[in-house]
């Protein structure tokens, strides 16, 4: 039996029953779409076509297209794969590191998160595709496992490269996190196809849901495999961005060989990834009308973790700046000084304050409660981490010689591409809202009865507490004129230790209870019981005392 | 109300009592301690009179050190750099030999004492449930800061007065232009790498740890006698701000306290290592703690659901520190850049090979494949094995990190290194069991403590 401290605070708020859960959530699925998501919807489509037609002209004419030089020879490009890869970590972490720490409030926002995950990896493996200029050859990359072994050389692939562990330490992540949103997934589509009138719909979302029946023993195996997965997706979270730390720490480029890059990728990335998981939700609970499910309370949560994160990587800048003065390298101390003072002073002054400073805000409980600061924070946020992937990068634009350095200028197929990404990605997510169940709903219905708000209230009785719990505050429910200790425990039976409780509930449930009882509890009548219990509540006993002396053995006379 | 409820169904006023054979015992543990103590002052005395001697072995061997070791490429800008890695490698003469094995045991469990802290106010700021019944065991291994500062002070002292030649870059020599000793790289740390900042640092930051120390165990002792939320929220709110100034302060004193040790060397991950390392010993310190209670018939509510957690954490920390320590070696050993792989030839290349090895083999190793199992987590057995064995192979990274900055060859280990860390031991669980015995086991009226009874995975 799980019991729950009574200063946690509720999750699902409105009233809800099981029933109302479902209704709630594969709304957006039968229901038509409204303006707004239209609105949103043509602008991402257009975006994304733009970007899709950019791309286009990159692969037909080469990455010449781009604004790279001799000097700057990764630039946006690798901005934007860090990016977006990094974007991509937070839906992982919210489902398998919060799983295992047993975060309810991850219910909520786990499966937009592991969507959102699956199309910002999806739009980072892009970047490199693009990057091979030749991306008919992609496959070269898979070489050593394919047919063609050997074919090119020893020196294909370069295992030595930390670009080719990207490839796999990507790839693996993206299996694993569809893997683990797939499988979330299959209960809640079984939910849909059953209520599902469409033969077209019945049948796609039939095939979707693998003949689940939602037998004990499917759920069974189904929270297994999900403790596994999330066991194997852990070390991942880990994995993919220290690898991508990877392709600048094992460097010996000043700014970009340093060893604090692996876990400081790690946090940065799930830094901005709960940004955008808090831009998404923020953005879902009110186009999808979900506030009753993603509550001011999950946004707080998000908010901690961010500051958290932040923090961490406002102590990883801070450790870099200061180790390159300690360490009396002068390329190391020069890379940030350039960072701080060079052409690029603008890049750093944004990544030093919307990352390290605006943060610090939510230390402010009222910030972190409000929904437009963080709605603003999350944006800034977003800007930020982006400005830091670029500073990293930009290091690279003052080197070694004077007369090699060279800034960097963006051409119109370098924005176009980004912002058509961004086009994608939402696209992707606003059809993606349209068609699967937005929340983990079955997942949701374990938690209602502990943290529902109906059930933590008292207004409706919640069998999970209705054993006999060791250590609950409980009153002395003979005080009630009516009451005897035989039905004080009958009530206790129904889960009702308290006044509070009691002055919430329906006299009706109390009197079937009695009537259950045998023919010695007919007589009883529970009719003035709540309002007693209100008075006593409220610590009016003297009124109640007056009450009681009118009353007949707790009926009205 | 509540309260009878309380008594009827489980012991909470559940007290333990320091003494006995557990008294004896730590009591025989620091006798073998001071044993040990009194035999390295001899060695160090002994030694003394042969200094210069001693410093014409010294040159010798590290001359033989560098030209042996290709590794060490001089570069242009680190020439003096490589010249002044000779006169820094000592041999491990008695005096240094005494000095180091003080640190080690001084900052291992003083580390572990302020990693308890960190964890306790995780668990506040997280509003973790499950490991309410578990808080006076943090608390009183938190305890052990006030008394594990003393010996860390008496370290410092020492160094600073040149008693020992921990820290290079305490010799004035080194900083000084006209001097033959002078060292550039150093001497340009030196608004870090001087006395103001170094007893600044660490007088504010310890005392901010003995102040946070304080203050969240004289709240929960108050919250025994107290009813109500208040006291709780306070120390919510405590723990986060504890939090900042800790993530700060350890990173800092790392580079102060350890990493300047090995005065030219630097790594940026280096806080987070030391950081992870001191969180890793702290856990199995009290697994090792709640195990000894439950068996003496302690803690009821401790059932296994806790003990699995506790092992999920120590195999979860266990796999963060190894992780650690491969990015930073891994790294270093990538880039091979002549200033960062001079931390690692002593100990990966020179005589610390295996004892290096070893340690991170049993660090990394036992507790993955030991703990992997959900059975070995509830099981004390396994959890008494692997804690065992990893709260030795810490201690051995602590002496890792230190010994070989000192001494980066001639290096001896002997019943003296032993002795001492099972004396420090025994200061450190007299002083745990000690603050132990002075309250409740369970903080009565914590808001989450029905839960954390009935916990159960």
């Amino acid at each position: 039996m799980h019991k729950e401290s009574d200063i946690r605070q509720p999750l699902i708020f409105g009233d809800k029953s099981y029933k109302q859960i479902t209704d709630d959530v594969v709304k957006p699925v039968f229901g038509k779409a409204n303006k707004y998501w239209w609105i949103v919807f043509s602008l991402s489509a257009i975006i994304a076509v733009w970007g899709v037609g950019c791309i286009a002209y990159t692969i037909g004419t080469g990455i010449g297209v781009w604004g790279l030089n001799s000097t700057v020879g990764w630039a946006w490009d690798i901005t934007n794969f860090v990016w977006w890869v990094g974007i991509g970590h937070a839906g992982t972490l919210i489902s398998a590191v919060l799983l295992l720490f047993r975060q309810k409030w991850r219910m909520a926002i786990n499966r937009s998160a592991e969507a959102m995950t699956i199309f910002a990896v999806m739009m980072a493996g892009l970047f490199p595709l693009m990057h091979m200029g030749r991306i008919w050859n992609a496959h070269w990359i898979m070489m050593p496992f394919g047919i063609f072994k050997n074919q090119f050389g020893t020196l294909w692939v370069n295992f030595n490269s930390p670009l080719l562990w990207d490839v796999f330490a990507i790839s693996t992540y993206f299996s694993v996190s569809l893997v683990f949103w797939y499988i979330g997934l299959i209960p809640d589509f079984a939910t849909i196809r059953d209520r599902a009138v469409k033969p077209l719909q019945k049948k796609i979302y039939s095939i979707l849901s693998w003949g689940w029946t939602g037998n004990i023993k499917a759920w069974v195996r189904f929270e297994e495999i999900s403790l596994v997965l999330a066991g194997l997706a852990t070390p991942l979270v880990f994995s993919v961005h220290s690898i991508v730390s990877m392709d600048f720490a094992t460097s010996v480029i000043p700014g970009w060989h340093t060893t604090i890059f692996p876990p400081y990728f790690v946090a940065g990335a799930v830094f901005s990834g709960f940004a955008m998981v808090q831009t998404l939700m923020l953005t879902a609970r009110k186009v999808l009308n979900l506030e009753d499910y993603i509550t001011v309370k999950h946004h707080e949560y998000m908010n901690i973790v961010i500051v958290i994160t932040g923090s961490m990587v406002g102590v990883a800048y801070l450790s870099e700046l200061f180790i390159a003065w300690y360490s009396g390298v002068e390329y190391e101390t020069y890379a940030f000084l350039n960072r701080a003072r060079g052409p690029y002073w603008w890049a750093y002054l944004f990544m030093m304050s919307c990352n390290v400073i605006s943060p610090l805000i939510f230390f402010i409980k009222k910030a972190r409660r409000s929904l437009i600061i963080s709605f603003i924070i999350s944006i800034v946020v977003n800007i930020g981490m982006w400005f830091e992937r670029f500073v990293i990068i930009m290091s690279t634009a003052r080197d070694y010689l004077p007369s090699n350095w060279d800034m960097f200028h963006p051409t119109f197929v370098d924005i176009g591409i980004f912002i058509g990404t961004i086009g994608i990605f939402f696209t992707l997510f606003l059809l993606y809202a349209r068609t699967f169940p937005v929340l983990a709903l079955n997942e949701l219905k374990t938690i209602l009865k502990s943290s529902g708000n109906n059930y933590k209230n008292g207004t409706v009785i919640n069998p999970l507490i209705a054993s006999k719990p060791a250590y609950a505050n409980s009153d002395d429910l003979t005080k009630i004129e009516g009451i005897g200790p035989v039905i004080s425990g009958l009530l206790n039976e129904m889960g009702i230790y308290t006044f509070k409780q009691l002055s919430l509930i329906d006299p009706i449930n109390i009197k079937l209870k009695l009537d259950s009882q045998g023919s010695r509890f007919r007589t009883h009548e529970p009719k003035t019981w709540p309002n007693q219990a209100k008075m006593a509540n409220e610590q009016r006993w003297d009124e109640l005392k007056k009450w009681q002396d009118e009353l007949n053995g707790g009926k009205a006379n | 109300m509540g309260d009878s409820h309380t008594t009827t169904v489980m012991n909470l006023e559940d007290k333990f009592v320091f003494g006995g054979k557990l008294k004896t015992f730590t009591f025989i543990l620091m006798a073998i301690g001071v044993i040990s103590l009194v035999a390295l002052v001899f060695g160090a005395m002994s030694d003394n009179h042969g200094e210069n001697d001693a410093h014409q072995s010294k040159t010798e061997l590290s001359a033989n050190h560098e030209s042996s070791d290709p590794r060490v490429a001089h570069t242009e800008s680190h020439g003096s750099h490589v010249a002044h890695e000779v006169s820094e490698s000592t041999h491990h003469d008695g005096s240094t030999r005494l000095w180091t094995n003080l640190l080690i045991n001084s900052f291992f469990f003083f580390g572990i004492a302020i990693a308890a802290l960190f964890f306790m106010s995780i668990q506040y700021a997280a509003e973790a449930g499950w490991s309410t019944v578990l808080k006076r065991i943090m608390e009183a291994i938190s305890s052990y800061i006030i008394p594990g500062a003393i010996p860390l002070a008496i370290v410092f002292i020492a160094a600073s007065l040149h008693w020992n030649h921990i820290y290079h870059w305490m010799d004035p020599d080194v900083m000084d232009p006209t001097s033959e000793h002078y060292d550039r790289l150093i001497a340009g740390k030196k608004p870090f790498l001087n006395q103001y900042v170094f007893w600044g640092f660490s007088i504010f930051f310890v005392g901010l740890y003995i102040f946070f120390q304080r203050m969240f165990r004289t709240r929960s002792l108050q919250e025994d006698k107290e009813a109500g939320t208040k006291l709780h929220m306070s120390n919510f709110a405590s723990a986060a701000g504890f939090l900042v100034i800790f993530g700060y302060s350890s990173v800092v004193l790392s580079w102060l306290w350890i990493m300047s040790i090995d005065t030219h060397w630097f790594s940026t991950l280096f806080g987070w290592y030391i950081f992870s390392g001191i969180w890793i010993s702290c856990l199995t310190a009290m697994i090792l703690i709640v195990l000894y209670l439950k068996r003496n018939g302690h803690m009821p509510y401790v059932n296994s659901s806790h003990i699995q957690d506790l092992g999920k954490w120590m195999f979860a920390i266990s796999i963060l520190w190894s992780y650690l320590w491969f990015s930073q070696f891994m790294l270093i050993w990538y880039a091979n850049i002549p200033e960062e792989v001079t931390y690692y030839i002593p100990r990966l290349f020179g005589e610390y090979k295996s004892l290096f090895i070893g340690m991170f083999l049993v660090n990394f190793i036992f507790p993955t494949l030991l703990l992997m199992d959900s059975a070995n987590k509830r099981s004390p057995f396994w959890l008494t094995f692997v804690g065992i064995f990893i709260f030795l192979g810490h201690w051995m990274d602590a002496y890792l990190l230190i010994t070989p900055a000192v001494a980066k060859s001639g290096f001896e280990f002997g019943f003296q290194e032993i002795g001492l860390m099972l004396g420090f031991l025994g200061v450190f669980m007299f002083f745990v069991f000690r603050s132990l015995s002075k309250a409740n086991l369970v903080v009565k009226n914590n808001p989450y403590l029905d839960e954390s009874i009935n916990f159960h995975l």
